[in-house]
């Protein structure tokens, strides 16, 4: 009996969402006394995998690219016989832990913070419902759990001991259908720079006035190799395009600093924030939420910070490399 | 193009969440009600491919009696049917019970096309429409910003980003889409709609299925708020080299 984790692989790298997914798999494991094994679809990233302290990894050939039935097909012949199959909260691992459910007939919980394994069958989990700022407490009872992870809640933690990371090789056994949906990739605009995984988001609201007055935004943003991110005030103006969007309905993100400019920080707003390491506020108002969320604060006009900032950066004297 | 477009009714959240006293269920005495954002672009999608192939918009919601008020409201966007999958008591079914709820209407309405919304602005469990799409027999894409329906009508290009990808899924017709905000920027209703929608005859069908073998549900509660102890590092430009400091600090800077 074995947990088995969907990993994303991205450039070669384990993707940070999925860390998160194997530390909580790993923990789950523990509780059971059960192996941890990794499934892969494509590249196996074998080291990454061995510091999470993955037994076995199930290297999945057969599909070309992202196809989410089929990668649900594989995962639910895997399953069978599993204590439980878990994913990260990403776009593809709930889709694909949905597919294994419904090829299954098993329930499926989405955006888990913490899972406690009890014996039989039986998974006393938390998870987040609107999109993070109520939790569940719920009761699993089931013989096989499946579980995704909330992409921006707790830490992606390598094993006290590594694990020895046996690549298998596993052929792909589908049925009709389970190839007909399957993604067409192709870099989107902007250089194809990710929110999601971006290690430093420059923020933007609708203290930034127009389209134009992003300017500066987007130039602090590449000074510190971030990307832009947006309030929906912002995009429902049409100032930036909706894939900018942080919050409840826009992208949840997880860098190591978040810059949030002329943001109040209404609570749709923080939904997608909540997991950056670092919150900085820039703002007029004093008592906007937004500063009270960050951990440190500018009193002031961004027009004329953000400037000054690009400016003093541009002007560092030591700027090494 | 007949489509079928689901809908959750769920409480309308302002300022904060707050949880009743029983621990189970958000408190709902101070707010109204509402469908997520998903699911209005759902419905305008909806419209407009009706408005380009003609054919009809169905809306239909699982929930308590009042969930007619939602139906109303998509029906004042264009929508010109509405179903309600009465609730026992307006009780929480769960995704694969209210999938196959869902499944009794989509089944044999002749639909080409089924749209939810990605996750259900509640419960969030992001699944109802692949559960759906398996029911059917029909295939599904997820996440979807921005749909394409050739002349033809028998074909879907979908997309959505994913870190900073383009991924584009190519779906015969019939198919299942769950969608998200920023597909297109709804409508707001128009005073003949609003009319029309109040005076559409909603048929109300009842729904026997007990809650399905999932998640119980022991307590809901509010995360403790990471409020963290801003220092403030200064008034206007005259803050900027604290700020260049901590971006230093923090290791940002190159
Ligand atoms: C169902 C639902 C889902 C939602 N989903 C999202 C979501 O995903 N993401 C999201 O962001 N919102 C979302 N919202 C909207 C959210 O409730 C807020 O309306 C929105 O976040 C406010 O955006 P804002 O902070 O840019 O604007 P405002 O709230 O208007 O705040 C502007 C801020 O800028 C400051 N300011 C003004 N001028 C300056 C200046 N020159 N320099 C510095 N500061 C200045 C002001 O003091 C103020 O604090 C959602 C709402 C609902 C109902
Ligand atoms: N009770 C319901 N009635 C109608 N549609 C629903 C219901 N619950 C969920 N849905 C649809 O399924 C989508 C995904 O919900 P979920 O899988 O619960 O996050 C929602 O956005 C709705 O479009």
């Amino acid at each position: 009996m074995t947990v088995f984790c969907l990993v994303e692989v991205d450039g070669g790298n384990v993707v940070d969402a999925s860390l998160r997914a194997l530390t909580l798999a790993r923990g789950v494991a523990a509780q059971l006394g059960s192996g941890l094994a990794a499934v892969v679809f494509g590249e196996p990233a074998a080291g990454d995998l061995a510091a999470y302290g993955v037994d076995d990894v199930h290297a999945v050939s057969g599909i070309d690219g992202y196809a989410p039935q089929a990668w649900g097909r594989v995962l639910a012949a895997l399953a069978d016989g599993a204590f439980a199959v878990v994913a990260a909260g990403t776009d593809r691992g709930n889709e694909v832990l949905a597919h294994v459910g419904a090829i299954t007939g098993l329930p499926m919980a989405a955006n888990c913070v913490a899972v406690s394994a009890g014996s039989g069958g039986s998974f006393e989990i938390v998870r987040q419902r609107w999109a993070g700022l109520l939790l569940e407490e719920a009761v699993l009872d089931v013989p096989v759990a499946l579980l995704t992870v909330a992409t921006d809640a707790g830490a992606a933690e390598p094993a006290d001991a590594p694990g020895s990371a046996v690549v298998h090789q596993v052929a792909a056994s589908l049925t009709d259908g389970d190839l007909v949906v399957r993604a067409a990739e192709a870099p989107a605009g902007a250089g194809g720079a990710s929110l999601a995984s971006a290690r430093v988001v420059v923020g933007g609201g609708r203290g930034v006035g127009s389209a134009d007055g992003f300017g500066p935004l987007d130039e602090l943003a590449s000074l510190l190799g971030g990307v832009v991110g947006v309030s929906r005030v912002v995009t429902s103006e049409g100032w930036r395009p909706h894939t900018q969007q942080v919050g409840q309905t826009g992208t949840k993100i997880t860098p190591d600093l978040y810059l949030a400019c002329g943001i109040s920080g209404a609570i749709q707003h923080i939904a997608g924030c909540a997991g950056a390491k670092h919150i900085i506020a820039i703002n007029t108002d004093p008592a906007a939420p937004m500063m009270a969320r960050a951990d440190y604060a500018v009193v002031g006009d961004l027009h004329a910070v953000i400037p000054a900032l690009v400016k003093a950066l541009r002007e560092r004297p030591s700027r090494a490399g | 193009m007949d489509v079928l477009v689901c809908v959750k009714r769920v409480p309308t959240v302002g300022g904060a969440i707050t949880v009743s006293a029983d621990g189970l269920s958000v408190d709902t005495r101070m707010s109204g009600f509402t469908i997520s954002p998903h699911e209005e672009c759902a419905v305008e999608e909806a419209v407009r491919l009706a408005e380009r192939f003609g054919g009809l918009v169905t809306v239909v919601t699982l929930g308590p009696a009042e969930a007619e008020e939602q139906l109303r409201s998509c029906l004042a966007l264009g929508a010109s049917a509405a179903v309600l999958l009465e609730a026992p008591g307006g009780a929480e079914l769960g995704p694969a019970a209210t999938a196959a709820a869902l499944h009794s209407v989509a089944a044999d309405g002749g639909f080409d096309l089924v749209l939810l919304g990605n996750e259900a602005a509640d419960t969030g469990d992001y699944q109802v429409g692949i559960r759906l799409a398996h029911l059917l027999g029909w295939p599904v894409a997820t996440g979807i910003k921005a749909l394409t329906v050739d002349d033809e009508g028998t074909s879907a290009a979908a997309r959505r980003e994913y870190r900073g990808v383009t991924e584009t899924y190519e779906l015969p017709l019939p198919c299942v889409l769950t969608v998200r905000e920023g597909i297109n920027l709804p409508r707001y209703p128009s005073l003949p709609g609003r009319l029309r929608a109040k005076r559409a005859v909603i048929s109300r069908v009842p729904v026997s299925s007990a809650p399905g073998g999932g998640l119980r549900t022991t307590a809901l509660r509010v995360p403790a708020a990471a409020r963290r102890e801003a220092t403030v590092l200064g008034h206007g430009v005259d803050a900027v080299p604290a700020l260049v400091s901590v971006l230093a600090e923090l290791g940002v800077l190159s």
